[in-house]
């Protein structure tokens, strides 16, 4: 058992007691109740789990807590700078209405503000290499698609 | 060709749910549905005593119960609220509550759309609240065979209907005018006469002190006069699921909460001889471990052994180190290698002819062509992104769940059987769902859930891995159709065979869910002679209903069939498809579950037109079509494709016609069509289910792969509107486009498919 540090949001964490091979997701998921960010696969085949570490995109589920100690995470409740303040492609989500269970789409959006943060204008095939590691089981690729060139266009790397 | 073999008499619980045939709503089914004979089985009537009323909830709004929150007074003012459904409140906030479990099919939007438009209010103003579940309030629950569309039409446009018909009566007696005079525009009753007007809100209270009148009495508006239904809006809960808040079933958390898994025998309905319990039981976080007796019935409660410890990931470690002897000699030791060599060996001699129209073997006689063509496909899981879960918490006396389920009221009936506990103590609480496509019409989670929280002095929150999710569906079932087609000396579709085969519950003999194969499946109500010849096979195997049960793999079957044919008789697909369906009629009894041969022309020349059909395309390129009638909806579809020599699939475009009566919510079934051609790529690509020993050997995305972004086609809709009511969106996209895409591959290749998933025949969707 292990007392891991992780800046969580902007916001220093600590998780005492914890097995060190705990799934970043599941110490968010249960340790944390941070469930915004969501359980697919466990092996990081669907990208459900996406959160940022350090800015870049990486798959929860597979990612041990111990491997995160001391750094930055981001989560879902993190994408947007305050309530009022939502983050370009949150903004675009809603306006393309892109979910329809919605269970990916934490993910989703997560791996699609890294790709931004890296390629300001992505092009469609940009978009799909990119995002080619997330699954939507209902289907939602043509709106996540759309999504991310509206939130390019509106700032989205911001 | 007897009419009335093109009924689409759905048979309770084999083609959808027995509760859905089970509804109280007589006058909704009427319209919707027309007066089709639901035959009362064994099993019809065992199921249909589980959706007991009067369920006592603790149904949470705004931090107050709803039955408080109605009765709500505002400095001694009354909230108007003349049915389950809506609330108008003297400060002007409106309420609309929604009554059916949303699992992505945009329900939760929707159906209180249909509300706010009769009760002509503007959508900005209006607060959805998920409602609580209540069969005496609410009437049916329920999320499946894509029903809450038809099923809820007349009811909720009536709830809307009633509260604006009082609120006009009130603002005419306070001007004291003839409420024939006055008019509801959006929010307010107008006086034409004089331009006087007054708000909702402030007619909230004296509407709440007059009698509700008749629903059957008040009068809808015209679908002219429509402010709201058709447009594009947005779904209710989009906020709160683009900021990661806490919707899904997964996402309860109670205080004290633990964590729990349920495991069982990886071949189906083995059970527990015994178990290393002591060992799992000093596992790091566990707090408890032990052995669970199912109840023997399907769908219910499989014995499995319980862990419940302090952090799901502790119960998934805590899994690694468990142990079990398990007595199989109940157990399935099917394996889908024997079963297709049966399979396959059955439907290539003459089987029991199930139905039979005309003289299939005069047909033959007299054919100047007889084609053949053997069609199969696999079993599938449903795969829905959220695991199975359930949270269960059994306090003072009472089971309170909050599951992630289509079918909520059924969750009480099973508790009662399996614990004994009264249907009457039983909570559900409505969460979302991260996908349904059937699997949550069963709620063995629910039950299991159940089981574990009886034992436990605390709120449970059980959870399947995705690889318990994969090995414990109820799988979409394979099938194997030979087929037969001859075509007479006049170029003529005269006849068609289909010598299949059903699997059947071992338990009664009936075909399994989703199982069941009749010559209505076929839809092409010109050819004189028709046979079906059904073998049987019993099955253990768990099947249920997969997104648009039967017609997700028969549609496919018989729409390619019917191509081949057309390419055998050197006849345009496009006028041969259209002959098979005749003058433009109704057939049966002319409801909505009749198949209507003008609809189906319409949309197929729709999807023809929109589609460029007969377009000249490029070598290695192709276009197909398809068409199908499935729940209610018609849908034709042309998809066309670019085929590499390496039998690399590029599916470049799909183009949908639709004939769904109208269109509720555009943004909504745009989203329902595109991600049902989605999905039929997906499945057509390379999913399938395999078992050995009653086990199922594919377990997770790796090995039972779902398509990826950069798999998609453009997808165009066309939607068609008619006078007829309109029908949902969640299957009946899904059956042509299969369909369509190999007809495609056939015009690009001339190589036809007939085996799911394409990727047997080398062929590869990029």
């Amino acid at each position: 058992m292990a007392t891991i540090q992780i800046n969580v949001n902007g916001e220093n964490r600590e998780i005492s007691d914890i097995d060190p091979t705990t799934p970043l997701l599941w110490a968010l998921r249960d340790h944390l109740g941070m469930v915004g960010t969501k359980f697919g696969c466990g092996k990081g085949l669907c990208g459900a789990c996406t959160v940022h570490l350090n800015g870049t995109a990486i798959r929860s589920c597979s990612t041990p807590v111990s491997a995160v100690n001391g750094l930055n995470v981001t989560t879902i409740e993190g994408l947007a700078k305050d309530e009022d303040h939502l983050h370009p492609l949150q903004e675009a989500w809603m306006e393309h209405d892109v979910p329809q269970c919605g269970y990916c789409q934490a993910g989703q959006m997560m791996n699609a503000a890294s790709l931004l943060a890296t390629n300001p204008k992505p092009s469609d095939s940009d978009i799909d290499n990119a995002m080619a590691g997330n699954i939507c089981r209902c289907g939602t690729y043509q709106r996540i698609r759309k999504a991310i060139h509206t939130a390019a266009e509106k700032g989205g790397a911001a | 060709m007897k009419n009335d073999i093109y009924s689409y008499d759905l048979i309770p619980d084999v083609d959808m749910p027995a509760e859905f045939a089970n509804h109280e709503n007589r006058r909704a089914a009427r319209e919707a549905l027309g007066e089709a004979p639901f035959m009362p089985r064994r099993q019809f009537l065992k199921l249909s005593g589980i959706a007991g009323g009067g369920l006592v909830l603790a149904f949470m709004m705004a931090g107050r119960t709803q039955s408080e929150a109605a009765h709500h007074k505002s400095d001694g003012q009354k909230t108007f609220s003349p049915n389950a459904y809506i609330q108008i409140k003297p400060d002007g906030e409106i309420i609309i509550a929604a009554k059916n479990p949303e699992v992505g099919q945009g329900v939760k939007t929707f159906l209180p759309m249909i509300i706010a438009e009769e009760l002509e209010v503007p959508w900005e103003s209006v607060t959805v609240v998920q409602s609580e579940i209540d069969k005496d309030r609410f009437g049916p629950q329920s999320a499946g065979g894509s029903q809450s569309t038809p099923r809820n039409w007349t009811p909720l446009r009536q709830a809307g209907a009633v509260a604006r018909t009082m609120l006009i009566s009130a603002a005419a007696a306070e001007w004291g005018v003839s409420a024939g005079s006055l008019k509801a525009d959006q929010g307010f009753i107008v006086n034409p006469a004089n331009g006087k007007k007054i708000s909702y809100a402030d007619l909230a209270s004296k509407a709440a002190t007059l009698d509700v009148p008749d629903a059957e009495t008040v009068t809808f508006k015209e679908r002219s006069e429509y402010k709201l239904l058709g447009k594009f809006i947005p779904g209710v809960d989009n906020l709160d699921l683009v900021t990661g808040k806490p919707l899904f079933g997964i996402d309860q958390t109670l205080p004290g909460m633990v964590y729990a898994v349920l495991v069982k025998c990886p071949s189906f309905y083995g059970k527990v001889k015994r178990a290393n319990l002591d060992e799992v039981k000093n596992m790091p976080g566990v707090v408890d471990a032990f052995i669970v007796d199912g109840n023997s019935v399907d769908g219910e409660l499989s014995p499995g052994v319980a862990i419940v410890a302090k952090s799901t990931y502790e119960a998934f470690l805590a899994e690694k180190a468990l142990q079990v002897s398990w007595d199989k000699s109940e157990a399935s030791n099917e394996s889908w290698g024997d079963l297709k060599e049966l399979a396959l060996d059955l439907t290539s001699k003459p089987g029991p002819v199930a139905e039979e129209t005309g003289d299939m073997q005069a047909a033959i006689d007299g054919a100047d062509k007889v084609v053949d063509g053997f069609y199969t496909y696999p079993f599938l899981s449903h795969s829905n992104l959220e695991p199975q879960n359930c949270t269960a918490w059994f306090h003072d006396g009472k089971m309170e769940f909050w599951a992630p389920t289509q079918t909520p009221q059924a969750i009480a009936g099973a508790v009662s059987r399996i614990l004994g506990i009264d249907e009457g103590d039983v909570i559900v609480n409505q969460v979302r769902g991260g996908g349904g496509f059937g699997r949550r019409l069963i709620n063995d989670f629910a039950c299991e859930a159940a089981a574990v929280a009886h034992k436990v002095d605390a709120p449970v929150k059980l959870m399947w891995s995705r690889e318990a999710d994969m090995a414990h569906d109820f799988y979409r079932v394979g099938g194997f159709h030979n087929m037969k087609g001859t075509i007479d000396k006049s170029g003529k579709l005269s006849g068609l065979q289909d010598r299949t085969l059903i699997f059947t519950n071992k338990s009664d003999g009936r075909p399994v869910r989703g199982g069941n194969i009749r010559a209505g499946n076929i839809q092409a109500p010109e050819i004189p002679n028709v046979r079906i010849e059904a073998h049987e096979i019993p099955l253990i195997v768990p099947c249920g209903w997969w997104r648009a049960p039967t017609s997700c793999s028969v549609a496919w079957v018989f729409q390619s069939f019917i191509h081949e044919m057309a390419t055998a008789a050197g006849r345009d697909h496009l006028e041969f498809l259209l002959e098979q369906y005749g003058e433009p009629r109704w057939l049966g009894k002319q409801t909505a579950r009749d198949f209507n041969t003008e609809r189906a022309i319409n949309v197929t020349k729709a999807a023809a037109k929109k589609g460029n059909w007969g377009k000249k395309m490029k070598k290695g390129q192709g276009r197909g079509i398809a068409f199908y009638f499935s729940h209610l909806g018609y849908f034709a579809e042309v998809a066309e494709v670019t085929v590499d020599s390496s039998n690399n699939v590029k599916v470049d475009r799909v183009v949908v016609a639709a004939d769904c009566g109208i269109l509720l919510n555009k943004s909504g079934g745009e989203n329902q069509v595109e991600g049902s051609v989605i999905d039929a790529i997906s499945t057509m690509a390379s999913q399938e289910i395999t078992f050995e020993e009653g086990a199922v050997k594919e377990q997770n995305f790796d090995d039972y792969p779902l398509s990826r972004m950069p798999s998609q086609p453009k997808i165009e809709i066309e939607w068609l509107t008619t006078e007829h009511s309109p029908t949902g969106l969640g299957e009946p996209a899904f059956p042509p486009a299969t369909a369509a895409i190999t007809n495609a591959i056939f015009e690009a290749t001339g190589k036809r498919i007939r085996t799911m998933p394409i990727s047997k025949d080398g062929f590869r969707i990029v």
